[in-house]
């Protein structure tokens, strides 16, 4: 029989920790749905989407229940829709056919209202980027991102500049909920093709026809383990901690991973070893970093906090999944991280602190919101210095950035739900209009070329 | 298919019979129990083999919670696998 006292650890970490299956996302193709006429295009989406998932939050319930797993999210991610229309009207039959096929299939978000325009756009993929703004307004579930910058390309500026455009527009007409477009929308440089978690998933073009890739999570778990081990441990005691915790939460990702893609008829994908954090108590990544002993997050010492346990959540997860994937490290979104709130609020924790934490962690500003007078080219320019940090030192960075409506400093914007509670934060108000309205693309880096 | 059963509470009397009464009618088979009590709180881990029974395991899970709360205690059910895949290589 199992070891009684590593199944009652199994229970607490459950029960107490808050671990849970963060999402169990399907990647979708849908090239083979693409017609002449927009209208069929949607329809066959539409079809396609609601036949390929239509048992997905079944079979996640029913492992949910056999394995006394949480399985928070149910979640489905396509094609990027740039490759599937010509025309902004056809991009809005898109839009439109995959919020309505995310309702039918019962998940809560569905992603790939995508561009990847990061070397250059063509005029398809214009059109489409003008349509996020109405696309994100007149849907419920749609998410949307941007890939404006990679590594081996560098950074497309045309875009970083209209994407601080396109922000602003979303924020205006979502502003009688909050701006809440604006948190359905990343801009990203290196994205990738498989990860899991909104609102940046896509199935990427070389994927396969259906996917399973599986989000894990534990926040809750890793602070326990590290609270355990107390302050007299040396920074080799904690990273050991840190791993032997992902390792075991890893493992139960897969094991979710390979039951849904067995149950789902569906190829299995990756496990992405994420800390994702939840506004409950006990579930911040804040509050694990501040365990290691800062007296709040955002204190010098963060980035050296954060990038410990970063690389140990890495290294515990890399040996436990069979396929590791995705943006794979920690998260560190403001509004949905108790931790994250509370630093903000007592003055600890600024815009450019994550800044700087983005450079040794998984992604980059997310979910923070700035004043709502905050101008396009600054919005711009904090994309800008997003994707330098993510083109030279070869990872995925993304901003997801909200203007609150007619809010300041001081104020806070109410998602409600994982989404949380969004600290209006201060924003340099220098200008880098001149910098930004440059035009043109910032050559690729030298690391680029690896040939 | 075998799973573990947990039941976690203060001790009180016929704990036991009651959690395997119940498991013996609807044909859950109880492999092996291990039970302690820690600072007046009961402990058990039952591993079960529940290939008989023709309940789905959903329906298993919520009649479990339902017993539990009737005798005051925390009682869940997991597919043997989570314990296996978190804690062996």
């Amino acid at each position: 029989m199992i070891d009684r006292n590593e199944i009652l650890e199994t229970i607490e970490m459950i029960e107490k920790n808050n671990f849970d299956v963060r999402t169990i996302t399907m990647g979708i193709s849908l090239f083979d749905c693409i017609d002449g006429d927009s209208g069929r295009t949607a329809g066959n989406i539409r079809a396609k989407i609601t036949g390929a998932a239509k048992n997905l939050v079944a079979v996640g319930d029913e492992i949910e229940s056999e394995y006394g797993i949480p399985i928070v999210n149910k979640r489905i991610s396509v094609t990027p829709a740039s490759l599937l229309a010509k025309d902004e009207k056809g991009f809005l039959l898109v839009a439109n056919a995959l919020d309505r096929a995310a309702v039918e299939c019962g998940v809560n978000f569905i992603g790939g209202y995508t561009a990847l325009v990061h070397k250059g756009a063509t005029a398809a993929e214009e059109a489409f980027l003008r349509t996020i703004p109405e696309a994100l307004s007149s849907t419920e579930r749609l998410c949307s991102s941007v890939n404006v910058a990679s590594t081996r390309s560098g950074i497309n500026m045309d875009a970083v500049k209209l994407m601080g455009a396109v922000i602003r527009e979303t924020a205006e007409l979502t502003k009688d909920k909050g701006a809440i477009g604006c948190a359905k929308f990343v801009v990203f440089a290196n994205a990738v093709e498989d990860n899991p978690f909104m609102a940046g998933a896509f199935c990427g073009i070389g994927e396969g026809d259906r996917v399973i890739n599986v989000g894990v999570s534990g926040p809750g778990a890793v602070k326990s383990a590290v609270d355990r081990i107390g302050a007299g441990a040396d920074f080799g005691e904690l990273a050991e901690c840190v791993k032997k915790t992902a390792f075991k939460i890893t493992r139960v990702g897969q094991l979710v991973a390979r039951e849904a893609a067995k149950r789902l008829g569906a190829q299995l994908g990756i496990i992405d070893l994420s800390l994702a954090p939840t506004p409950a108590v006990g579930d911040s990544v804040a509050h694990i970093l501040e365990d290691m002993g800062l007296e709040s997050v955002g204190a010098h010492g963060t980035t050296a906090a954060l990038a410990l346990l970063n690389d140990a959540v890495k290294k515990g997860g890399l040996m436990a999944g069979m396929y590791v994937g995705g943006l794979s490290g920690a998260f560190i979104p403001v509004s949905e991280d108790a931790g994250m709130i509370d630093a903000v609020r007592r003055g600890s924790l600024s815009l450019e602190k994550l800044e700087a934490m983005t450079s040794v962690c998984s992604v980059g500003l997310d979910m923070i919101a700035v004043p709502g007078d905050t101008p396009a080219e600054i919005i711009s320019g904090i994309i800008a210095d997003e994707c330098a940090i993510g083109v030279i030192n070869h990872k995925t960075t993304a901003v997801r950035i909200i203007p609150a409506p007619g809010k300041t400093v001081g104020d806070s914007i109410e998602f409600g739900g994982l989404l949380g509670t969004a600290p209006v934060m201060a924003v340099n108000r220098f200008s880098p209009a001149v910098f930004i309205n440059r035009g043109g693309k910032v050559p690729a880096p030298v690391i680029s070329n690896r040939n | 298919m075998r799973a573990i059963v947990s039941v976690v509470g203060k001790d009180r009397m016929g704990i036991i019979a009651r959690v395997s009464g119940f498991l013996f009618s609807i044909d859950i088979n109880v492999l092996d129990i291990s039970q302690s009590i820690l600072q007046e709180y009961f402990h058990m881990i039952m591993l079960v083999d529940v290939s008989k029974c023709s309940k789905r395991f959903s329906e298993i899970s919520d009649e479990l919670d339902k017993l539990g709360s009737e005798i005051g205690m925390s009682i869940t059910i997991q597919h043997e696998d989570i314990f296996n895949a978190m804690h062996k290589i």
